[in-house]
């Protein structure tokens, strides 16, 4: 690596390190280690709310140029100024709280669904040494901070009391809990190969372009992985909790003005984060050749994030059953194989392990989907006669 | 009666209908980059900076024509225009001489925009080739009663304009209006040797 390409690749890391030493001439250890904690916990509570704003211009951008249409193009150069047009717009906008709701609860909901989409980000390894926190068992944090997130969607649609703010959050808690099995129990093969629950160990066992994508059981656990994260934020096709054809709105029908802005804040930072663990555990996180590693990090996590907008102009709404099919009958039953193939893949090297483990996989999923094909009953026609 | 056949499934593996639909949009997403409107890709017109075209048949609001000058116009003042208005949205009042002789010109004309159907009767009328429909539609304004009552000032407009705006329908009226001006020419001039006449007789 040239030295041009390492300055740029440590840039972030020599520019904390440059200001810690600033302090360290002035103020005592401790409050270096103080003002450690501060700069990266300022720049996350930064980076969410920013990669919101811009996610929600990406996204009508996109979804536009997808329905032959331009998204918003007005408010600045390319509509770039359009978030904080919007921003504006819901700091203005009247709180209602309906006469009935739990009050406290109701006010609350919103801010909680902030903090877990937020903790997250902490153990996001952004780049070479740029993860805020890199906790040995991030991968566990990370399943256990992002499934609080059911909570805070229930304490919201609870509190409303309205008929459709509770289903929503019924479906919510039904969705997010059968989808978080096969979430979970994708990312084993990875803690296998990895050998590791660090989010930092797990990037670095992808060295090179060893990444885990390009292995079969790899590629059955990312598309698992992937399916579920956008069943886990949920975004279309898996977006029944907010089923505006259906529910009005789903679990913020009455939620106004920021209340509602900071929902959506959850959702988009899910979104995200949920993406960048995607990349940090299969795609090989920030590993890649040429480009600086946080570069490849953010490339990476924002093509999952345009592949989440694509499936949204794409595909209509799940039914009910149909959801919880998929992640009952046929993403579990395939996550089960799949940790049994990535230890077939571990134990038999070479060629053979590779066709063994695609072949056992295409088999199964096939045989999945045979299974779990429909029953279409034969049409019935009554002949008329006289 | 033969039972209707099911139709068999197109796709016989899981998900290739997904990708099918993925390419859709995908190939959407491109076209609204390299094609043309009428080729497949956005056909959005970002109306303030760039208007529709309008076909020549279009039709809203009323103005009159005139000739030479505005002091000048077709209009005679002969309301029949203001009789056959369904909404009555036109009032005309004719101009007067100082002698209180009838000018065959308005005085006053005034249609109200915001009472106005865009009937077209008005237009059907005019035995005067007159009024016209125009095809303006940028007419907002604060007041329907000051700024939907157009006068007669801004009303009357040349036929220079009537012909770029509906250069068919112009072509044949001045066609047919210079043939009865030539008519109109033509019975007079037998008429102006009546002495040449009397004296042969």
């Amino acid at each position: 690596m040239n030295p041009a390409m390492s300055f740029l690749d440590s840039i972030f890391v020599n520019l904390k390190l440059w200001t810690l030493n600033l302090i360290g001439h002035f103020l005592p250890g401790w409050a270096v280690i103080l003002a450690s904690i501060v700069i990266s916990g300022v720049v996350i509570l930064c980076l969410g709310p920013v990669i919101m704003m811009y996610l929600t211009l990406l996204e009508r951008k996109v979804v536009g140029r997808m329905q032959n249409r331009y998204g918003p193009n007005r408010v600045g150069p390319w509509g770039l100024l359009q978030p904080i047009a919007d921003g504006i717009k819901m700091f203005t906008k009247e709180d209602i709280v309906p006469t009935n709701a739990d009050k406290v609860i109701h006010l609350l909901a919103p801010i909680v669904i902030v903090v877990p989409a937020l903790m997250v980000f902490l153990v996001v390894p952004f780049g070479r040494d740029m993860t805020a926190a890199d906790l040995s068992i991030g991968v566990l944090y990370f399943i256990a901070v992002s499934s609080v997130t059911t909570l805070p969607i229930f304490m919201g649609s609870w509190a409303s009391r309205n008929k459709y703010s509770m289903i929503g959050g019924m479906r919510t808690a039904a969705q997010m809990i059968s989808y978080e099995v096969p979430m979970t129990l994708a990312v084993v093969p990875v803690i296998m190969m990895s050998q590791s629950l660090s989010t930092a160990s797990i990037v670095n066992a992808q060295e090179g372009l060893r990444w885990f994508v390009f292995t079969p059981w790899g590629l059955a656990g990312f598309v698992i992985f992937f399916i579920c994260t956008v069943a886990e934020c949920n975004r279309p096709p898996f977006d029944l909790p907010e089923a505006e054809s259906e529910l009005v709105a789903g679990f913020h029908t009455e939620y106004s003005g920021m209340k509602f802005a900071l929902f959506y804040m959850a959702e988009y930072m899910n979104a995200f984060t949920l993406s960048a663990i995607a990349v940090t555990l299969f795609l090989g996180g920030w590993q890649g050749p040429f480009l600086p590693s946080w570069v490849w990090f953010f490339t990476k996590t924002f093509a999952l994030i345009f592949a989440m907008i694509w499936f949204r102009a794409t595909f209509p709404r799940f039914r009910v059953d149909q959801l919880m099919g998929i992640a009952w009958k046929l993403l579990l039953p395939l996550t089960l194989v799949n940790m049994l193939v990535a230890g077939l893949w571990y134990f038999i090297p070479g060629i053979t392990g590779w066709v063994g483990a695609a072949v056992i996989l295409a088999v199964s999923f096939l045989g999945l989907t045979a299974l779990n094909k429909p029953v279409i009953p034969e049409k019935r026609v009554y002949l008329l006669e006289n | 009666m033969t039972r209707p056949q099911i139709a068999k499934e197109k796709n016989p593996v899981f998900g290739t209908g997904i990708l099918q639909g993925m390419w859709v949009t995908m190939k959407n997403f491109i076209d609204s980059y390299f094609k043309k409107a009428d080729q497949g890709g956005i056909f959005t017109i970002q109306y303030p900076e760039e208007l529709c075209r309008i076909s020549e048949n279009s039709r809203n609001f009323p103005f009159l024509v005139y000739d030479a000058a505005p002091d000048s116009p077709r209009c005679t003042a002969c309301g029949i225009c203001e009789r056959e208005c369904p909404t009555k949205c036109i009032h005309v009042e004719m101009a007067k001489d100082t002698a209180g002789k009838p000018l065959r010109k308005p005085a006053v004309f005034e249609i109200d925009y915001g009472l106005c159907m865009n009937c077209g009767m008005c237009e059907d009328v005019c035995p005067f080739d007159s009024i016209f429909m125009d095809r303006v539609y940028e007419i907002a304004g604060r007041d329907r009663t000051k700024d939907m009552l157009i006068g007669k000032d801004a009303l009357l407009k040349p036929n220079a304009y009537f012909q770029k705006i509906r250069p068919k329908d112009a072509a044949d009226i001045d066609a047919r209006r210079k043939a009865a001006e030539a008519k109109k020419a033509a019975a007079a001039r037998p008429a102006t040797p009546p002495d040449a006449g009397g004296t042969a007789s």
